[in-house]
Parts: C-alpha cells; sequence; structure tokens
C-alpha cells in the first residue's frame, strides 16, 4: 500500500530595512555583538516600539507578488516565552489578523520538459521580530547573549498543506527564494540566516484524514531540506509499520548524520497565550498606498516567463531557468535588448549552454559573470549575420571569457576568425580537397555517405574552420554531383 | 486556560437570546488550583500553597469581572484590539541609534567579551 506525504512550510525571510522593525537601531550583519541593540531591543523598563514604514512596504509587496489579500487593518500581538535571547519574555508578532492573508505560488517540480507545474496556497503571512543569539560555547558555565539581531524585521510565510514530496517542499522553497530576492524585500542568505525553514511534515494513507505532523526546525539550505524531510518520512512509516503511533513533535536536522531527532514534544510545547499588543495600535493599510507600492513592483517572474514563451518563441522550461533569479532575467532581457528579439531563442540557448555550463564550473552567479549581457549579445548578432559560424563563436566565446577583448567584434578581427563566404575561394579550396583525397572520393561514389563527412572535415579543415559549414557542404555536393 | 475557557463561556453565553441582562454570573467560572500552577509556570512565578490559593481567589475574582462583561449584548458591534479607536503610527527607515553598549553593560550582572552572561541555557 502506498503512503501519501503531506508537507507544509514555515519560511522567516528577513527584511531588507536598514534599521529594525520597532526600532532605529541598524540590523546590518557582522557587528560586534551587542553594538546594534538599544534601550528597546534589551527592553528596558518604560520603552516603546514605533513601527518601520518600510517593514510593512516589504509585507505588502510580497502580498501583492502572491495575490493575496493585504489586511486593510492588521493587529500586532505578544507570543509570550522566556528565553534569555527574548529580553522581553515576549516576541511581537501577529496573530489572529495577520497583514497578509491567502495567496499562493505556483511551482514547478522536476527538470526540463517533464516537470510538472502545481500551486502552493498560502495560509498567510506575518511581520514579526527575530530573537537575539544565545552562544553556548562555554563562558564558565554561563551562556553569552548577543541581542544585535533581536529586533530585526521578519517575514513569516506559512503554505497550507499543500506539498506532496521532499522535491515539491523544495521546489516551494526555491521559488520562494527567488520571489522574495526578485520583489527586493530579502537578500536571501541562508548561511547568515536571512532565509530559514520549518517544515511540518505527516504521512497518511491516500485518502485518509491527516496523520500525526512533526515539525522540522531551521533548514537553512536546500540539500538539508531534502535530506531532512526524506528521512523524516521513512522515519515515520517504519514507525507506524511497526505499530507505534506518531507523537506530534518539534525535531531537529543533524546534516553530520543526516537524521532528524526529537527536540522537544507536544506534552512540554509551549503555550505562548498571544494577546494584542497594548503598547501597538493597529495597523492600517489603506488601498491608495497598496496601489503606489504597487506601481513600484518590478514585472514578476511569473508574468515575465509568458512574455518569454510569447515574444521570443521560449519553451516552458527555457523561460523559468531565465526567470529563476532577477539577475538571471536582468541579463536575458538586457541581451536580447541588444541582440534583438528575433535572436530572443539563440540568446537563450547561448545563455542556458555555454554561459551557464562555464559559470557552474566556476561556481559563479551571473551577475558575476565575466562576459556582459551586451558582449553576448554582440557575439550573437555575429552569427545570426553569418560573419561567424557556431563553432568559431565558441572560441570567440572563450576569449571574451577570458578577457582577450572588450567585444566579439574586436576578437573576430584580431584573431581573424570572419568567416570565409567568398564562393570563389571556398570553390578553389573544395576542389584542393578533393584533389588531395582521391580515394575518400571513390568511396562515396561507392556509396559510403561517411567518406562524404570526411571530405566535409578536411575542407573545414583547409578554411581552419572559418568556412560556413553549410556552405561547403552544398559545394561539396555539387562538385561530387550528388 | 483562561483564553480558552472564556471563549467556551462567550459561546455558552450567546446561546441566549440577545438583550437579556444577568444580575449574577450565568456559569460561575473558576479556576482550578491546577490552572494557577500550571500559569504561573508558564509565567515562571514561583507561588508557595498560600500564594496560590490568594492568587486563584484573585483571578477568579478577574474572572468575575469579565463575566459581566461578556454578558453584555455587542450584536453587530465590530470588535476591537484596543480601548482606543487610533491606527498606528509609522517611522521611516532610519537608522537613529548610537551604540551605548558601554553605558548598557555597567548595569548587567555579567558580561564578557560584549556578551551579557546567563545561567546556561541548552535546549
Amino acid at each position: 500500500m502506498n503512503w501519501e506525504v503531506v508537507i507544509g512550510l514555515e519560511t522567516h525571510a528577513q527584511l531588507q530595512t536598514k534599521s529594525k522593525i520597532f526600532s532605529g537601531s541598524s540590523i546590518a550583519f557582522g557587528a560586534e555583538p551587542n553594538v546594534q541593540a538599544n534601550a528597546v531591543d534589551i527592553a528596558l523598563p518604560g520603552v516603546l516600539p514605533v513601527l518601520n514604514r518600510e517593514a510593512v512596504v516589504c509585507a505588502i509587496k510580497f502580498g501583492l507578488a502572491v495575490g493575496a489579500t493585504i489586511a486593510p487593518r492588521s493587529v500586532f500581538a505578544r507570543k509570550n516565552y522566556f528565553y534569555p535571547d527574548l529580553p522581553k519574555g515576549y516576541q511581537i508578532s501577529q496573530f489572529e489578523i495577520p497583514v497578509v492573508q491567502g495567496g499562493g505560488l505556483s511551482i514547478r517540480v522536476g527538470a526540463g520538459d517533464t516537470a510538472t507545474e502545481k500551486f502552493v496556497h498560502l495560509t498567510r503571512a506575518h511581520l514579526e521580530e527575530d530573537a537575539g543569539k544565545s552562544l553556548h560555547e562555554d563562558f564558565h558555565g554561563k551562556s553569552g547573549i548577543d541581542l544585535n539581531r533581536a529586533g530585526t524585521p521578519l517575514l513569516e510565510i506559512v503554505t497550507e498543506p499543500d506539498m506532496r514530496s521532499s522535491a515539491e517542499a523544495v521546489a516551494y522553497a526555491r521559488a520562494l527564494h527567488a520571489l522574495v530576492q526578485w520583489i527586493g524585500i530579502c537578500d536571501g542568505n541562508m548561511q547568515e540566516g536571512s532565509f530559514r525553514c520549518d517544515a511540518n511534515v505527516s504521512v497518511r494513507r491516500p485518502g485518509e484524514p491527516l496523520g500525526t505532523r512533526r515539525e522540522i526546525k531551521n533548514l537553512n539550505s536546500f540539500r538539508f531540506m531534502q535530506q531532512a524531510i526524506d528521512f523524516e518520512v521513512q522515519w515515520q512509516i517504519n514507525e507506524i509499520t511497526e505499530g507505534r503511533a506518531i507523537r506530534q513533535a518539534t525535531v531537529l536536522f543533524d546534516p553530520d548524520t543526516g537524521e532528524t531527532r526529537s527536540m522537544r514534544s507536544k506534552e512540554d510545547a509551549h503555550d505562548y497565550r498571544y494577546f494584542p499588543d497594548p503598547d501597538l495600535l493597529p495597523l492600517e493599510i489603506g488601498a491608495d498606498w497598496i496601489a503606489e507600492v504597487e506601481s513600484g513592483l518590478p514585472e514578476l517572474p511569473q508574468a515575465m516567463q509568458a512574455r518569454f514563451q510569447a515574444e521570443y518563441g521560449l519553451s516552458a522550461y527555457d523561460a523559468a531557468i531565465l526567470t529563476a533569479s532577477r539577475a538571471m532575467a536582468d541579463y536575458y532581457v538586457a541581451a536580447v535588448a541588444v541582440a534583438g528579439g528575433a535572436n530572443g531563442k539563440a540568446v537563450a540557448n547561448w545563455i542556458m549552454g555555454e554561459l551557464a555550463a562555464r559559470l557552474n564550473k566556476g561556481d559563479m552567479d551571473v551577475a558575476a559573470s565575466p562576459i556582459s549581457a551586451a558582449q553576448l549579445a554582440g557575439l550573437i548578432q555575429r552569427i545570426a549575420d553569418n560573419t561567424i559560424s557556431n563553432n568559431i563563436a565558441k572560441k570567440v566565446f572563450e576569449a571574451l571569457w577570458n578577457g582577450e577583448g572588450k567585444s566579439a567584434d574586436e576578437i573576430i578581427e584580431k584573431q581573424g576568425l570572419k568567416q570565409i563566404t567568398d564562393t570563389g575561394a571556398i570553390e578553389a579550396l573544395v576542389d584542393e580537397v578533393l584533389a588531395a583525397n582521391q580515394k575518400s572520393v571513390e568511396e562515396f561514389r561507392a556509396g559510403k555517405e561517411k567518406a562524404f563527412n570526411a571530405l566535409v572535415g578536411q575542407a573545414m579543415k583547409a578554411t581552419k574552420g572559418k568556412a560556413n559549414p553549410q556552405q561547403v557542404t552544398d559545394l561539396l555536393r555539387k562538385k561530387l554531383g550528388a | 486556560m483562561i483564553t480558552y475557557r472564556a471563549r467556551r463561556f462567550r459561546q455558552q453565553t450567546a446561546l441566549f437570546p440577545s438583550g437579556s441582562t444577568l444580575s449574577t454570573p450565568l456559569l460561575a467560572m473558576s479556576l482550578s488550583p491546577e490552572d494557577i500552577s500550571r500559569i504561573a509556570l508558564l509565567s515562571r512565578i514561583e507561588l508557595s500553597p498560600t500564594e496560590l490559593e490568594t492568587t486563584r481567589d484573585q483571578l477568579n475574582g478577574i474572572l468575575g469581572f469579565i463575566e459581566q462583561l461578556q454578558a453584555v449584548d455587542t450584536t453587530g458591534i465590530e470588535p476591537m484590539a484596543h480601548a482606543v479607536d487610533v491606527v498606528q503610527r509609522l517611522r521611516p527607515d532610519v537608522v537613529t541609534e548610537t551604540d551605548r553598549r558601554d553605558d548598557f553593560q555597567a548595569v548587567a550582572p555579567e558580561t564578557e567579551a560584549g556578551l551579557y552572561l546567563v545561567p546556561r541555557v541548552v535546549e
């Protein structure tokens, strides 16, 4: 009998503001401990939180990007628990009325043209503050507390339990990761903890009610997410198969062992006793504010994919690859702007082929490509107007990558790579090749097609690859009367 | 828990026709000693058996007031999160604070390498 996996994700995206959500302290990463923690952040008596407008703008942008309802009025609440890195004894969050409600994200699962589309529904996204950091290295048997991170603005994005495999969960997390960077609300840096996911995982027999879930906390890489969910699913299936019921729990993933282990069970789960924060009044967002934010939003990945397919004849897969990140899409758009829409497909092929291969090899992002979009476009234009063949273009590409010239034109000129299109010159060459390779000619006449290819090869070699291969082929066939 | 019981109470009062006023609480809500112990644990407050009883009386007294409030018919009245009908003021996203770590840490019980030291906590 089959098992069905049910996954919901909660993601904390750190918002790209300059100051904290409720105070004027900086949120810059990597500062000395506690130098970016003011009286509000360390919860001195008598202080009052004041909401950062930009954090709200980020939430509105996100809500618009996922087609959600932006609550005209939302409420901040206190989530009460005791931990030394939470000096107030509560985290300011949103509970009953979050700022973003509903919406969803279209994802592609799998690779190539066999990939399937899926829509993941969002339950909500709410604004909240981050806690500080506890350092458990040995300080004479004590813990060290750094409150620089306390009060950093977060958007917690919660899905419905819509995902049915670790692959779907990762596809959603990747799509969300790309989107928050695309709209400029989060830098997506997972090492620094700017984007971290919790996965709620359960299994059931198809058609049965939802099983008991366990929550895997703090997944900070897509690879770990996949490993952790796969391990957890197998563990739950084994438990049930062996007659043990799953107990609701919070678990941690250990990358060293590849296993998940229970952190706390539901019995001692926190009872957060949420209530509206009397220090913060309801947040009101009018239609005019939403419209203003919307007018500043960039074209979204989905709209761009549809446009690329319609305008440049790209496949859904190609369009998805080229909009996987804002940097990639910017590069493609810039290259097409120079190369022309008619070359849209060729530009896509070069980016996803040659350029992607070189970038992957060097573990580089497209934003750091040594070949600019305009340079690549210049190269593609020379292929399109028959100045160079595809094979020579690869040489020019290498030269551009290695900084041997400022443009494709300069390299073609300097290295004498211009394609020979003069029919007379090619004809003379072809005659020479035929004369020098009588054996191949006879073999071809005897019906060996392979011999013909050898002749094309010889002719191309004689032109150092600069002849147009199609022209050479045509001429050879003509001369051989074939 | 208080919120849970209060909600259940509201559901029960809703069974009565609107407009009915009650001179005495409809349902004497009361917290058990176990409820008080649980609330004290969550609040990290240690209560002696005597204090537990005193606290129980006081909290039950407060719940009595809440019962009176909940007996009021609020049909058609929009719930409010705050007592005043004012909206949140927002501040521009500007860093206005300077480093005052030395001042803050001068009054902290123990610090080291810029960190506040607390009794060891490992979850």
